[in-house]
């Protein structure tokens, strides 16, 4: 890669400004194809058959007579989906995911499907197939879970991380630890410390989308697959991997997608689609039901988490530790390994020490949701933070400023930052309209900071000069946020052409070279980097073109503001030539223009944000009101900040929703109690105020726009930022996410009960 | 010659250093040493590690650089969403 990816500190003309994305009016009018969209002629129904049980094994599955059913085309359990993962064990854990071996470890794991001729058919299908149980003892709560005397999920399994190889199997999957300094010592220089211990109960990403696919698996041993993904060449190389094939015969187009925040990063029906194709010898489409996606995909870990933090009289911190015990579902992850990671890295910090347990439960696998395990790190550590200041008897905006980790601070992960927007997140805070307005009765007011990583990854994206002079730009990363209008307006930068002339579209996986998916806000991020060296390339042919067309030496050729420019006295009768007039000779001068570009963005900025909350609580009920929220974050760079906004503006309506309402219930069945948008209540419109954004923009170093991710940090301080409302609102310390009305009432009616 | 920093869970993997010190040019030659000094890292390698070089994470870039005096810290390679 000829790329020098540093920033450049240059003037724009098209990135900055908000023209319409390419994407909207079909969106707006029905016309977009999301993932159930797409039909083929003769395609069949898939239906899935899940687990009642939290805990079973699986004693004998009879099939016999789904199979006999007329319309039945195919029938598929475990044994259709063999173990090809040859000692992977996190696709291992896909595998078994997507289909259950020996035991069934959720309610709702997948156990066997069908593919028929209708939907109804397929139902009655399900209804035939005999599974024969043996019951086991379940366990769903992670505190519950990570106690040597709970039922064991996989007795394969001994805790990694600890000092001694532990003797005995454990739920309790792994340990990891991250800090420096001496928190004993600091927590000796405290002149204050508060000390206190949070939960947050399990969401689900909540996508409005549920999981769809079509599979078509072709005679020929090739496949293709239309699917709702954050990363079809992913689910390319998952669902190959899966079922034996080469990757190369497996075609992947990904559609619009109505939502992934994490729950599309990797395959949950999609090899069971391709299976049932495979068997069946015809296409199956095969859509999750609502209760399916909250049963089998999605959600994020439950927590269960010890923070301490000391400080002293003017206000600096001396100490912080956490411990975190994340669930992961009922296979190994590392989530809370990411929460010990960005517990405190918004602040300066001598002594920090971060402990991670992964906890294993009978609950769905744990995907990631948008800046994974960071909202619930973020909620006990900033609550404790308020805390603290009050205890100290500081503003909680000027403790922060106080503690802020800045250029040059060693992270509490570990590397010294560069260049980051904490400081000036904090700053603008204290300045905004917000945090002066006045506060009603019954209302409070509560602030936090958050912060996430952002990642690169590997990317190749093409653009295409047409005759026309239009430009195609081919792109790999799914559009999950407005990344089309973006890019678009990246190539016109580049080209010194009209955003109007540039039209962007996600390539399928037989179109382009790997890119990896969009995750860790890396979509915008990755492929503007690409784009800009794609277009860097088409520019070097444009010159050598027009030095064509005038019969001069490329090197005496100039590009700027989308025109060939011939600089030099020599050539100062020529006039310019315009990218379309380039475009329109280029038959005679060497066939088609375009520009290619296959790198690894490495190097993404790391993110923090800011947000204040007003709440208003009803004391008699312990009902909430959202009253007023503000987000102000980095963006690096906003390229179109309506979409940089809209981004803050959804991470706030998830976190406040998190934040107030939505859980997973159990009961002691170990069965989900309320799978469905009825009984898990995400925020609707009427729900939220306006969310104002501020974006702020510090440049990355890494990239030459200095764009940063903005896709995850929005939704890392919402939920502490919405605890210190409520708790300076009700006036008692909420400890217990999600703050229900119920919970809020209990809490108040029991510090009443303290104070009598 | 870099000294590279290994986080906390990762340390106890290399006999519990947290500091080592290796002869290397770039990424893939820290990992190619690393494995060979200390076996022990090389599952967590497989699985995935990212290196953050003077602050900056790198998760694919192989041929990266090491500095000589850089700060090398490994980190674990995480999801996003």
């Amino acid at each position: 890669m000829n790329f020098d990816p540093r920033f450049s500190g240059r003037k724009f003309a098209s990135v900055g400004t908000r023209p319409i994305r390419p994407d909207g009016i079909d969106k707006v009018t029905g016309r977009a194809r999301y993932g159930a969209d797409f039909n083929m002629a003769g395609q069949l129904v898939g239906r899935v058959l899940r687990s009642p049980h939290a805990h079973a094994r699986i004693v004998k599955i009879d099939t016999s007579k789904a199979e006999k059913l007329a319309g039945v085309k195919a029938v598929i359990t475990a044994a259709d989906l063999p173990d090809l993962t040859d000692g992977d064990a996190a696709m291992y854990d896909v595998l078994d995911n997507c289909m259950a071996r020996t035991k069934a470890l959720y309610d709702g794991h997948a156990v066997a499907a069908v593919a028929a001729i209708d939907a109804r058919t397929a139902r009655q299908a399900l209804k035939l197939i005999e599974i024969e149980y043996e019951l086991l003892p379940h366990v769903t709560d992670v505190d519950e879970a990570a106690k040597h005397t709970a039922p064991l999920i996989n007795d394969a399994i001994f805790t990694e991380g600890l000092e001694e190889k532990p003797v005995k199997p454990s739920n309790v999957t792994k340990r990891s630890q991250f800090g420096h300094g001496d928190v004993h010592q600091g927590f000796g220089q405290a002149d204050f410390i508060v000390e206190r211990s949070f939960k947050t109960e399990q969401t689900h990403q909540g996508y409005i989308e549920p999981h769809a696919c079509v599979a078509n698996f072709s005679s020929d041993g090739t496949a293709d697959l239309w699917v709702c993904t954050q990363g079809h060449f992913v689910y390319r190389q998952h669902c190959a991997q899966l079922l034996g094939m080469e990757a190369s015969k497996l075609r992947v187009t990904s559609s619009e997608i109505g939502g992934g925040f994490g729950g599309k990063t990797h395959v949950w029906a999609e090899p069971v689609a391709l299976a049932l194709s495979r068997k069946a010898g015809r296409p199956v489409k095969l859509v999750m039901t609502r209760d399916e996606v909250f049963r089998a995909s999605g959600p994020t870990s439950a927590t269960s988490i010890d923070v301490k933090i000391g400080a002293r009289k003017d206000g600096t911190i001396t100490a912080a530790e956490a411990t975190l015990r994340y669930s992961c579902g009922p296979y190994a992850g590392s989530w809370a390994e990411i929460g010990a990671m960005t517990a405190f890295a918004c602040y300066k910090l001598d002594n920090v020490k971060t402990v991670g347990y992964e906890v294993l439960v009978n609950r769905p696998k744990t995907a990631a949701y948008r800046a994974p395990s960071a909202p619930m790190a973020a909620f006990a550590v900033e609550s404790a933070v308020d805390e603290l200041a009050k205890k100290i008897g500081m503003d909680p905006v000027d403790f922060r400023i106080r503690n802020a980790a800045q250029e040059g601070t060693r992270s509490s992960y570990g590397p010294v930052y560069g260049p980051i927007g904490i400081g000036p997140t904090l700053e603008a805070v204290k300045s905004h309209p917000h945090m002066k307005a006045p506060l009603g009765k019954n209302q409070g007011r509560g602030m936090a900071c958050g912060f996430w990583f952002n990642f690169g990854g590997q990317t190749c994206t093409d653009l295409n000069i047409g005759m026309d002079g239009s430009v195609s730009l081919a792109v790999g990363t799914v559009d999950v946020g407005g990344s089309r209008a973006s890019l678009s307006l990246v190539a016109a930068e580049e080209l010194g052409i009209d955003y109007a002339q540039v039209k962007a579209i996600v390539a399928d996986t037989s179109s382009l070279g790997y890119n990896d998916m969009t995750d860790g806000s890396r979509g915008t991020f990755s492929s503007s980097m690409a784009t800009i060296s794609a277009a860097r390339n088409a520019i070097l042919i444009l010159r050598e073109r027009a030095a064509q067309m005038w019969d001069i030496a490329v090197d005496d050729v100039v590009w700027e503001k989308g025109h060939a420019i011939a600089k030099g006295e020599k050539h100062g009768n020529l006039g310019k030539l315009s990218l379309k007039e380039i475009a329109v000779e280029s038959g005679k001068t060497g066939g088609p223009i375009a520009g290619h570009s296959e790198l690894v963005a490495d190097g993404a900025g790391v993110s923090f944000a800011t947000h204040i909350c007003d709440i208003e609580v009803d004391p008699e009920t312990g009902a909430t009101r959202v009253i007023r929220y503000t987000v102000v974050q980095d963006a690096g760079k906003a390229v179109h900040p309506t979409y940089v906004e809209g981004q803050y503006q959804g991470g706030a309506a998830q976190g406040i929703g998190w934040a107030l309402n939505e859980e997973y219930i159990y009961g002691k069945d170990g069965r989900l109690q309320n799978a469905g948008f009825l009984d898990y209540r995400i925020p609707v419109c009427s729900d939220l105020p306006m969310i104002d954004t501020q974006i702020l923009e510090i440049p990355n170093p890494n990239h030459p726009y200095g764009v940063r991710g903005v896709g995850e940090t929005s939704i890392v301080p919402p939920l502490a930022a919405i605890a210190n409302a409520v708790s300076n609102a009700a006036g008692v310390r909420m400890t217990h996410i999600p703050m229900s009305p119920p919970r809020i009432l209990a809490a108040i009616e029991a510090e009443r009960e303290w104070s009598k | 010659m870099v000294e590279v920093t290994l986080w906390g869970s990762l340390a106890a993997t290399a006999g519990g250093n947290s500091k080592v010190e290796i002869e290397a040019k770039d990424i893939r030659e820290l990992f190619r040493k690393l494995a060979e000094q200390y076996p022990g890292l090389e599952p967590w390698i497989d699985k995935g590690i990212a290196v953050a070089i003077d602050g900056t994470i790198y998760r694919d870039t192989w041929s990266k650089k090491l500095p000589e005096g850089a700060e090398i810290f490994l980190l674990p390679r995480l999801a996003g969403g």
